[in-house]
């Protein structure tokens, strides 16, 4: 503590320390230090390092230093500090962990949030007498800055605190707040970033994000000529690296561990501007394992429903315990069985975005009351909010990712110095070598990289529309400030252009609305919002998150006096996606809120559903859609390990012997190459493969490889694809032709799938136009629709379907259009992956045919009759339900 | 103006209040006992209708709207044609119709009978749009009118745009129909903008007291449906 320099951190903090019986951390202070330089900070740091009393230090210490404002007009300060986090909820909780040290301190301070709750006299207020920190969304900063008060509000801005940073810039969200962060910095540009991060491999990408990208830009503004970038504000290397406390570091306690070094960043001056960085090395080991049964695991599915007696136990000898799953189906069905086991009647909860409101907060409020011993709960916890004394955390099924894992058990012991305890369990055999692989990333701390993100360009053009809001901008002077937004660096000027002529007349090339433009050119050459009309659509339409449609699901009451009719008079149980639903029909039972539940129909917009008798097994799936791929640096993993005998010792006995059964019956291929088998099975061919590039990208390869094969006149009938491989099967011999055709293979796999091939599906795929979609939302084409709004019948609403296929006929390359590629590369085609996969295994594909099915593919072909089958060819459901008919006329 | 694909089996065969009626893949249908061939919701110039309000669809929609229309109407080379109302999306609709489609609808026009009947959307029509404007009229024992009225009368309407929609074994599809039980027949919306309203609509109980068959339009035939078939959105 002595030797802390009073001239860093003023008396009253050393004494609110020591009163505590605590020192302030090394990262803190050196965070502290390089923030009252004037420099933007990134701050790396596991959970539990004190993350955000860091990021707040520095503007504590300036706001006790500045001194009360007697709050007279003529000293009316503007805001000091501002803070974005994710979640709504977040900036709540933080708000209430500042209050506490604020508080002791009695430090004078005003701190205050603004969310889509805050009541409208507040938000009114906030404007007209600013707080010293003010806790916001990135969504709120996108209000705020499309506010007429935007510049004066802003206008004392120092500091811009990011919580959360890694999770935020994978995002379109992501894009939204760099955008908002480089008109704060046009504003105001003597403001500083702290970004908060969580352990990333790479960090580079965040420091890029925190500073603007550009050596010299002028002001967006006509009449401002001082340019702020005129400050050169790239980063200076700093590769200290403060270790918590007395805590043994990682690198000292696992040998293994090579101690990542930040990379060098340029000099002052240097090509690419990043913030300055501060990284906290991890606390504690984690003791972390594989949840391994005696009995062997099944070849599919992600129930894990053999292990749930094995996870009970767990939860029983541990205080508090959360079970991580991947989807909202496995945590219903998680939680069902975990009941099923549950003769001690002990308090498990279960927690989804889908669920009710209130009935979530109810379980995150007995959680942090210490009254739950366990929540089953999927990613809606993954993010900071404190929990309380978790001691133990279990995730099942596919890890997928390896900072998603290591992120999940920094949800237990929320104390760094402590190991964090945690079981990985496996639902099937590949979930062990993905779990084997995840292991070894955590003890070798090594993390996914994330992928820089381009800038969107359906979110560029609401932030455009909303800057109009603001006041008026010439054109290039908003394109440096945007382009100075590390997402949008490479923006070039005709794509810029382009998103401005969308947000005026729709940018077509039959220019038929002029006359309706939105945004408009004046003689002084800058561009203003037509009318208060338009500005209050985009306060409407603003955010980047556009949830599929969702419906409530409502219990209903059956009457006994007309049986089979059901009444909507029971209470909401919560919310189902739109598209599940259609594919209900009535009968269907499946898993909601911990029930098995009977679809009854669609009544005024909810899903009115009855109580299942007891025992009545759901006959929808309880897997849905691969919500998070398999990462590229898991699959990887996945792969090495598959293709190396020597490390099959580390795996479970029953996984050996699988694999050498699949050496023995085919062969194991190696990391870089594609195992191709064919065989013959009860009048049918199958073809199955193993990239292990996720189940999104393998629904795409699915879709272009039937195409194909139709066109080779080997009439195939489908396909199943999981998160490791796919299986076709048709009536046509496969192998015969590749036996014939030595370049069969090759060719049928060759990347040019990627060219007409992928267009002509993505005419029709219905993943395509739901992602056409969400871009014509955020970038302001049709108009969100709220929940709980009705759908407004026919005349009023547009179809973006409807929209999509004529646009894609008249403007192939019209931006929202491009904007909706760019995201399918990645979303929910993940045609990107496919493509590196389709390069990666160029001239290494290995057929090998075989007489019946292998191990290996044993697992791919028992996703038959329990996926969905994938087509979007409307005339074979048509015909199919034509023929329904017939069958029933004939019978 | 357009190819037609090979092998599509563009019409399909109906019995419509004793005559024949050829349902076409365009939406149009064609009676041959008149030489008619009739269309429902054009629904031209909604995209610049949705325009004047701030949403800037794409300007394409009369121009394709006119590409399926001139489809039908030169395969059937029909004496008369007759569209059912809603014709355009508003009363302002005609004078905004760009030079290029005035000139399409203009040589469609050419050398028939053009009838527009109205309807809730264009109400009113300018002469300039040529053809004849009317209300209701008789084709035969079939009144012809742009809003469905329940009752014993044979007729055929547009106004709802019946879609249809079919879940088989989790795959969904959802597609524009024309809904009739013989008597009565409510066309499928001709529009490139024009969304649909769902056959179990309430909607439609009134006019088919003794339930309908649907057929829905797919991308290479029309399909039969039975009612039990289909499923609300």
């Amino acid at each position: 503590m002595s030797d802390v320099p009073p001239s860093l951190l003023p008396k009253i903090f050393r004494d609110w320390f020591e009163s505590r019986g605590w020192a302030p951390r090394s990262h803190q202070l050196d965070l502290l230090a390089k923030a009252r330089e004037g420099r933007s900070v990134l701050l790396v740091a596991p959970t539990g390092a004190g993350k955000t009393l860091a990021g707040f230090l520095p503007s504590l210490v300036e706001l006790t230093e500045r001194g009360p404002s007697r709050g007279t007009a003529k000293e009316k300060r503007g805001l000091h500090t501002l803070y974005i986090s994710p979640l709504k909820a977040l900036a709540t909780d933080v708000a209430r962990n500042l209050e506490i040290p604020m508080a002791e301190m009695g430090l004078p301070i005003r701190v205050e949030t603004r969310t889509g709750d805050t009541p409208s006299h507040k938000r009114a207020r906030q404007i007209e007498r600013p707080p010293d920190i003010l806790l916001t969304t990135p969504e709120q900063l996108a209000l705020l800055l499309a506010h007429a008060e935007a510049r004066d509000f802003f206008k004392d801005l120092r500091r811009v605190v990011l919580d959360e940073l890694h999770s935020l810039v994978t995002s379109k969200r992501g894009d939204l707040l760099s955008l908002g962060l480089a008109r704060l910095m046009a504003i105001a540009p003597q403001v500083t970033a702290v970004g908060l991060s969580a352990t990333v491999r790479e960090p580079d990408e965040l420091r890029r994000y925190l500073v603007p990208q550009r050596a010299a830009v002028s002001l967006p503004l006509a009449g401002r000529d001082e340019g702020w970038g005129s400050k050169s504000r790239s980063a200076v290397l700093h590769s200290d690296i403060a270790v918590a406390d007395t805590t043994p570091s990682l690198a000292e306690l696992s040998p293994s561990h090579t101690t990542p070094t930040p990379n060098p960043s340029p000099q002052g001056g240097g090509e690419i501007p990043m913030a300055d960085l501060v990284v906290v090395q991890g606390g504690a080991q984690p003791d972390i394992r594989m949840l391994e049964l005696d009995e062997p695991l099944p070849l599919a599915g992600h129930t894990a429903s053999l292990s749930m007696p094995a996870i009970y136990d767990l939860i029983r000898a541990h205080k508090t315990t959360l079970v991580f799953v991947n989807t909202r189906l496995q945590a219903e069905y998680t939680f069902q069985e975990l009941w099923r086991l549950n003769d001690d009647g002990l308090a498990i909860a279960l927690h989804h975005g889908s669920l009710d409101v209130s009935q979530r907060r109810r379980v995150e409020e007995a959680m942090a009351a210490g009254k739950l011993k366990a929540v089953v709960c999927t990613a809606t916890l993954d993010l900071g909010i404190d929990w309380g004394d978790v001691d133990l955390v279990v995730n099942v099924g596919a890890p997928k990712g390896a900072s998603r894992i290591m992120q999940r058990i920094g949800r237990s012991n929320h104390r760094m110095d402590e190991p964090s305890e945690a079981y990985l369990v496996p639902a099937n055999r590949f979930e062990i070598l993905e779990c084997r692989a995840a292991l070894d990333a955590v003890h070798e701390a090594a993390q996914d990289t994330p992928d820089a993100r381009i800038g969107a360009l359906d979110v560029l053009c609401q932030h455009i529309l909303g800057m109009a809001c603001a006041e008026p901008f010439k054109l290039e002077g908003f394109y440096d400030e945007v382009s100075s937004a590390a997402p949008y660096a490479d923006l070039s000027w005709e794509d810029f252009e382009a998103c401005v002529a969308f947000v005026a007349t729709g940018g077509y090339a039959l220019r038929a609305y002029e006359r309706f433009a939105k945004i408009v050119k004046g003689k002084d050459d800058l561009w203003r919002v037509r009318d208060a009309r338009i500005a209050q659509q985009y306060r409407l339409n603003v955010g980047t998150i556009v949830e599929s449609t969702m419906i409530k699901v409502r219990l209903g009451k059956s009457m006994r006096s007309r049986p089979g009719t059901v009444l909507p008079r029971g209470r909401i149980l919560g919310e189902i996606e739109e598209y599940f639903a259609e594919t209900l029909t009535v009968g269907d039972t499946f898993l909601f809120a911990g029930e098995v539940l009977r679809f009854e129909g669609i009544s005024e917009d909810e899903a009115l559903v009855t109580r299942a008798g007891s025992g009545t097994d759901p006959m929808i799936p309880s897997y849905e859609g691969g919500k998070f791929p398999l990462s590229t640096f898991l699959a990887a993993r996945v792969r090495e390990i598959l293709a190396d005998p020597f490390e099959w010792d580390r795996l479970p006995p029953q996984m050996t012997e699988w694999l050498l059964h699949q050496r023995r019956r085919s062969i194991l291929p190696g990391p870089r190459d594609l195992l191709v088998e064919t065989f013959p099975r009860a009048n049918r061919f199958y073809m199955t493969c193993f990239p292990f590039e996720g189940r999104l990208a393998h629904q795409t390869l699915g879709m272009l490889l039937t195409r194909r094969l139709e066109r080779a006149k080997l009439k195939p009938l489908g396909f199943v694809a999981n998160d490791y491989g796919i299986a076709v099967y048709g009536t046509g011999d496969i192998a015969a032709r590749a036996a014939r055709d030595p370049d069969f293979l090759d060719e049928l796999f060759s990347e040019d799938m990627l060219g007409d091939d992928l267009e002509a599906w993505l005419a029709e795929s219905a993943l395509m136009k739901r992602t056409f979609r969400q871009c014509a939302v955020i970038a302001g084409l049709i108009e969100r629709r709220f929940p709980g709004e009705k759908k407004t019948g026919r005349q009023v609403t547009i179809s973006t379907d409807l929209v999509y296929d004529v646009l894609r006929k008249h403007e192939p390359d019209h931006v929202l259009l491009r904007a909706a590629r760019a995201d399918a590369a990645t979303g929910l085609l993940d045609v990107r992956r496919l493509g590196m996969m389709l390069e990666r295994i160029r001239g290494r594909i290995i057929h090998k045919p075989l007489d019946r099915v292998s191990p290996l593919s044993v697992s791919v072909m028992l996703e038959i009759g329990r996926e969905r089958v994938y087509s979007d060819d409307a005339d074979e459901i048509l015909a199919e339900a034509e023929a329904t008919l017939l069958d029933e006329a004939l019978a | 103006m357009t190819a037609l694909v090979k092998n599509k089996k563009t019409t399909h065969e109906i019995e419509l209040a004793g005559q024949l009626a050829l349902l076409d893949l365009t939406g149009a249908m064609y009676l041959p006992a008149h030489d008619a061939l009739l269309v429902a919701d054009l629904h031209f110039e909604k995209g610049s209708s949705f325009a004047r309000r701030g949403m800037m669809l794409p300007p394409y929609d009369t121009r394709e709207t006119l590409v399926a229309l001139c489809d039908a109407v030169f395969r059937f080379d029909p004496k008369t044609v007759i569209a059912l109302g809603d014709s355009f999306h508003d009363i302002g609709g005609p004078e905004r119709l760009g030079d290029e489609e005035r000139t399409t609808l203009a040589d469609v026009q050419a050398g028939r009978d053009w009838i527009w009947v109205t309807g809730n959307h264009d109400r009113v029509l300018p002469e300039s749009i040529g053809g004849q404007v009317v209300e209701e009229m008789a084709l035969g024992s079939l009144t012809l009118r742009h809003e469905p009225a329940a009752g014993d009368q044979a007729e055929i309407a547009g106004h709802l745009h019946p879609v249809g929609k079919v879940v088989m074994r989790g795959r969904a599809t959802r597609r524009r129909c024309f809904l009739t039980d013989g008597q009565r027949c409510v066309m499928p919306a001709l529009g490139a903008y024009a969304g649909g309203l769902n056959a179990c609509d309430a909607a439609f109980k009134p006019l088919f007291p003794k339930g309908f068959t649907a057929h829905l339009i797919g991308s290479e035939r029309i399909f039969a449906i039975a009612k039990s078939m289909l499923c609300r959105d």
